[in-house]
């Protein structure tokens, strides 16, 4: 089922899982991620939690293997570390904008975010779905080919990212053990 | 009959030769009238960064109204069109592309330009942490920018470099421009190319910003015709002030005259006793203002705009002779008379308004060194203009109307209330004597205000304006900073390295916020060569590096370009000044530095700590002792120039007081009698006390403006209490009336005149205006009032 063609039945399971994560307002998982870079002899891998609230506040706090707080908060990224704090206007950095765009307007369930920055492509079923998410600007399609977001329901399961060069990074999630 | 041929003929002359000297003059608008001529090293600093530091060629800029976005827009487009113009050295308004476009150079040079290199980061064990914390930031989507850069610069230097060179605070960012903490403005400051005392060039640079914005404006959709500029800083407020003095200055001008014309017109009732009566002051003024071109080189405005109202005193002259001159019969005749009569005593109340106008001549203001000699040259023209060359021009049959049944009025009525009142009045005045000098003991403390700022034309509204705008950009407010001196630029970028070496575990401890430092931009050569020489050989990296990627996820076969850059680095030559004149940097570095005649100056500004508390000076002085720093001091930039204005001050003071000193000499040389002085005086001083308790009473600080009023109470007064005296020794009987009514004449003009000044929006007129109206109209009713009763003694000893 291609995005191109996405409609009728396709359309209202998307609509479905957005409606689904929409009515979540707070989320916390674990995830652990890998990058797969071409100048790298072996992935990178880094672990932590990420942490949502409704409707834009994304947190990932990475934990290994070096402590790292990343806060996407109304469209400002503060990066936290052992020695100082960095703030990014995501407006400034447009090309970090799909990277965390993609996950909080997922989350969020908000589709006219999502559409105003990826052609959507939807796949499978309310259980077990697969989202493709395209950018639709042609510089950003210098940093990001594409994001794939695997879930099931209203969970998240992987975050695949994949840049132009072959570069790519995998996130993926599970949910937190009850702290 | 000589005269008659001369005068007219000298006076023409000169007159002419004035007026060529007026036209060629050079016309100076700035304030630095009120930065000092002879300052101390420190103070010269402090002047020429007042004058032409990098914060005097700020211009703040604030867009507000409308919505967020559209300002966000405004603020793109607005500084995307300054930045093509050469009028502005930078632009910035938050926007990330102004840094990027200098990334090229900051990479080409990252070796000798990171913070971070040394030799040890070369090693085995440095790289091997410095490629691990690149590799970890890759993790990050922000690292993830620099991927393509790993090969070249694995240690990160380029990021390195980013990061100190804005470790200022910035202002908030939102929609990728700055923005105030409560999101209500956009922000941008633009740095003029000229420097803030070139009052014209600011004009013409605040006009471009204003017609960026509306075009910018204009070429956007509606919803952007809601947005407003704003602007502020030193240069927007020297342009502000200069055309409100002026349009002050002119309005206020036109309208005392009008009102001195009218009153003149009601009295003659003659049209050419109107226009005889203007020329001893319009050839005063231009006499006046041709000698500060002759004597300064060039006229300040401020001269201009308060000049005519300093000799307007110089109308009394021809009030006096006409007046005092009518009943005689026969225009000649009368003249002589009165020269013979009444000049000497106009001569002497001249002489006196010269001592008192000498004390502004040493002074350490220009602006009041040009307002003395103004008002001496332009008092002594229009003088010797109604003595020589106005009985001359008398035409045949003139007359004004007789002014004697308003003399002989006034005459009575002092007379009786002399009478009637007797020891009560001269209890009265001793009583308001005492009384007023009790009231300046008590002000005593606050009678003057100290701080620079009371004599800016710009209002309380504008000025906290301005401080909400600096407190929204952060660091822009240069209030604290060190300042290192040295004799080139290497020895002092070297100064300001040791000086941040002293300052870091202030910041540490918050002590400090922060601070900048020109070798930030431009390390020193010797730490440059330091970093060079710090790089290993090529053979020495290459194994260096395979020892360091060891355990690493990259292999250092794919690092070949780090080494070929180090390698090329390593036979580089240094970064120069000129090298950095090419970037959009050399704005944030040339802001850093002074360069005088033979000094170079490096400045370090101070940001406060987040804790909002000022920063402890003397903290950060023992940190530079401790740290050794040569040639640096801090300094707190307010209170330096408010002590160098309070040392001014004081200095006015004294040399006022002198001049009086001077004033009372000159009489007793003149009078030949300490009680006849004392009698002049008497009015005079008491006047002045007076109004200077009344100001104090009021809540009014004085300041030198006040004291320039001060004096010219004791200009004008002395004529009126020389008159008095003069009436009563000579014992004239029948001209005392007209004497009086010339005074009162005289008086009301310039009680009318200043009168007006104080409904004047700038403080500076506000001050002159509230000081001298009454003051002029206290020392004539005081003069009056304390004129020795025509005993039958003094009618003798005049008879």
């Amino acid at each position: 089922m291609s995005g191109a063609a996405l409609g009728g039945a396709v359309t209202s399971q998307l609509d479905e899982v957005l409606g689904l994560l929409a009515m979540r307002q707070h989320g916390r998982v674990e995830f652990i991620e890998q990058q797969f870079l071409a100048i790298l002899d072996h992935p990178i891998e880094s672990s932590g939690e990420l942490r949502y609230d409704a409707p834009d506040r994304l947190e990932k706090r990475t934990l290994k293997p070096r402590a790292e707080t990343l806060v996407l908060d109304r469209g400002v990224l503060t990066v936290e570390r052992a020695h100082g704090r960095r703030v990014i206007d995501l407006h400034a950095y447009q090309q970090i904008q799909p990277f965390v765009e993609s996950i909080r307007a997922t989350l969020a369930g908000d589709r006219s975010s999502l559409e105003r920055l990826f052609r959507l492509e939807f796949n499978g079923s309310l259980s077990r779905w697969t989202m493709t998410l395209v950018p639709l600007d042609s510089k950003l399609k210098h940093y990001v080919a594409q994001v794939r977001i695997d879930g099931a329901r209203d969970q998240l399961l992987k975050v695949e990212i994949r840049q132009p060069d072959g570069d790519r990074s995998l996130m993926t999630l599970r949910p937190a053990a009850t702290p | 009959m000589m005269a008659r041929a001369w005068a007219p003929l000298l006076w023409l002359g000169c007159v002419a030769f004035a007026a060529i000297i007026v036209a060629r003059a050079r016309y100076i608008t700035d304030l630095s009238v009120f930065l000092p001529v002879n300052p101390t090293p420190v103070q010269q600093l402090l002047v020429d960064q007042l004058r032409d530091g990098p914060a005097s060629r700020l211009i703040l800029i604030a867009i507000v109204q409308g919505d967020a976005a559209a300002r966000a827009r405004a603020s793109v487009a607005l500084a995307n069109r300054l930045r093509k113009d050469p009028q502005f050295s930078s632009v910035n308004n938050g926007a990330p592309d102004a840094l990027q476009s200098d990334r090229e150079f900051l990479f080409k040079h990252r070796y000798l330009l990171s913070e971070s290199v040394t030799a040890e980061r070369f090693s085995a064990p440095g790289l091997h942490a410095a490629i691990s914390e690149t590799i970890e930031n890759l993790a990050s989507p922000a690292g993830l920018l620099f991927k393509s850069l790993l090969p070249r610069d694995p240690t990160g230097e380029l990021l390195n470099i980013i990061e100190q060179l804005s470790r200022s605070a910035a202002p908030e960012t939102k929609d990728g421009v700055w923005v105030s903490a409560d999101g209500s403005r956009c922000l941008a400051v633009a740095q003029t190319t000229a420097s803030g005392s070139d009052s014209d060039a600011q004009a013409r640079a605040i006009d471009a910003i204003r017609a960026a914005f509306a075009s910018a404006v204009r070429a956007a959709p509606p919803a952007m015709s809601a947005v407003q500029l704003k602007l502020s800083g030193p240069g927007v407020f020297a342009v502000a002030a200069r055309a409100k003095i002026e349009r002050a200055a002119v309005r206020l001008s036109i309208a005392s005259g009008m009102l001195v014309v009218t009153l003149l017109l009601v009295v003659y009732r003659s049209l050419p006793a109107l226009v005889l009566g203007l020329l001893p002051v319009a050839s005063g003024a231009l006499i006046g203002i041709a000698a500060v071109a002759l004597g300064f080189g060039a006229v300040h405005g401020v001269t201009l705009g308060f000049g005519a109202t300093l000799i307007g005193e110089s109308v009394d002259y021809s009030i006096y002779f006409f007046i005092q001159s009518h009943r005689r019969r026969g225009t000649q005749a009368a003249a002589r008379t009165w020269q013979q009569l009444w000049w000497p005593t106009i001569r002497l109340g001249l002489l006196t308004s010269v001592c008192g106008f000498a004390s502004l001549l040493p002074s350490g203001f220009p602006g009041l060194k040009q307002l003395g000699v103004y008002s001496i040259c332009g008092l002594i023209a229009a003088a010797l203009v109604t003595r020589y060359v106005l009985p001359v021009l008398l035409p045949a049959g003139f007359a004004i109307r007789d002014l004697t049944p308003l003399g002989e009025g006034i005459a009575g009525a002092l007379r009786r209330s002399r009478r009637s009142g007797g020891r009560a009045l001269t209890l009265l005045l001793v009583g308001l004597m005492a009384l007023s000098l009790a009231a300046l003991y008590l002000y005593r403390h606050t009678l003057w205000n100290r701080e620079l700022a009371v004599l800016s034309p710009i209002s309380i509204e504008e000025q906290n304006f301005d401080a909400k705008l600096r407190a929204d950009l952060g660091a822009a407010d240069v209030r604290d900073l060190v300042i290192v001196s040295g004799p080139d630029l290497e020895s002092i970028l070297r100064s300001a390295e040791q000086a941040a070496h002293a300052l870091q575990p202030l910041v540490d401890a918050e002590v400090i916020g922060g601070f900048e430092s020109p070798a930030r931009y431009l390390p020193s050569l010797a730490t440059q060569e330091a970093r060079r020489g710090g790089l290993p050989s090529d053979a020495e990296l290459r194994d260096n590096l395979r020892q360091a990627t060891m355990g690493l996820p990259i292999r250092s076969g794919r690092l070949l370009p780090f080494l070929e850059d180090v390698e090329a680095t390593r036979h580089a030559a240094l970064v120069t000044a000129r090298d950095l004149a090419g970037t959009s940097l050399n704005a944030g570095f040339e802001a850093l530095i002074l360069h005088q005649k033979d000094r170079w100056n490096a400045l370090l500004p101070l940001q406060n700590p987040a804790s909002g508390r000022e920063i402890d000076l003397a903290r950060v002085a023992a940190a530079l002792e401790v740290g050794q720093v040569h040639g640096a001091q801090a300094l707190d930039l307010k209170l330096e120039s408010d002590a160098l204005y309070a040392g001014y001050l004081k200095e006015a003071i004294r040399f006022s007081l002198a001049g009086f000193l001077a004033l009372s000499a000159l009489l007793l040389i003149a009078l030949r009698s300490a009680l006849r002085v004392a009698r002049v005086l008497a009015p005079l001083v008491l006047s002045v006390c007076l109004v200077a308790a009344g100001l104090a009473v009021s809540g009014v600080q004085l300041t030198i403006l006040h004291l320039v009023g001060l004096l010219l109470i004791v200009a004008v007064g002395s004529n009126y209490a020389l008159f008095f005296d003069r009436q009563a020794s000579s014992g004239d009987r029948g001209s005392e009336a007209l004497t009086l009514a010339s005074l009162i004449i005289a008086n009301a003009g310039t009680v009318m005149g200043f009168g007006l000044l104080s409904f004047s929006q700038v403080p500076v007129l506000v001050a002159l205006g509230t000081t001298v109206a009454p003051g002029a109209f206290l020392a004539l009713l005081f003069a009056a009032l304390l004129s020795p009763r025509r005993s039958s003694r003094a009618a003798k000893a005049g008879a």
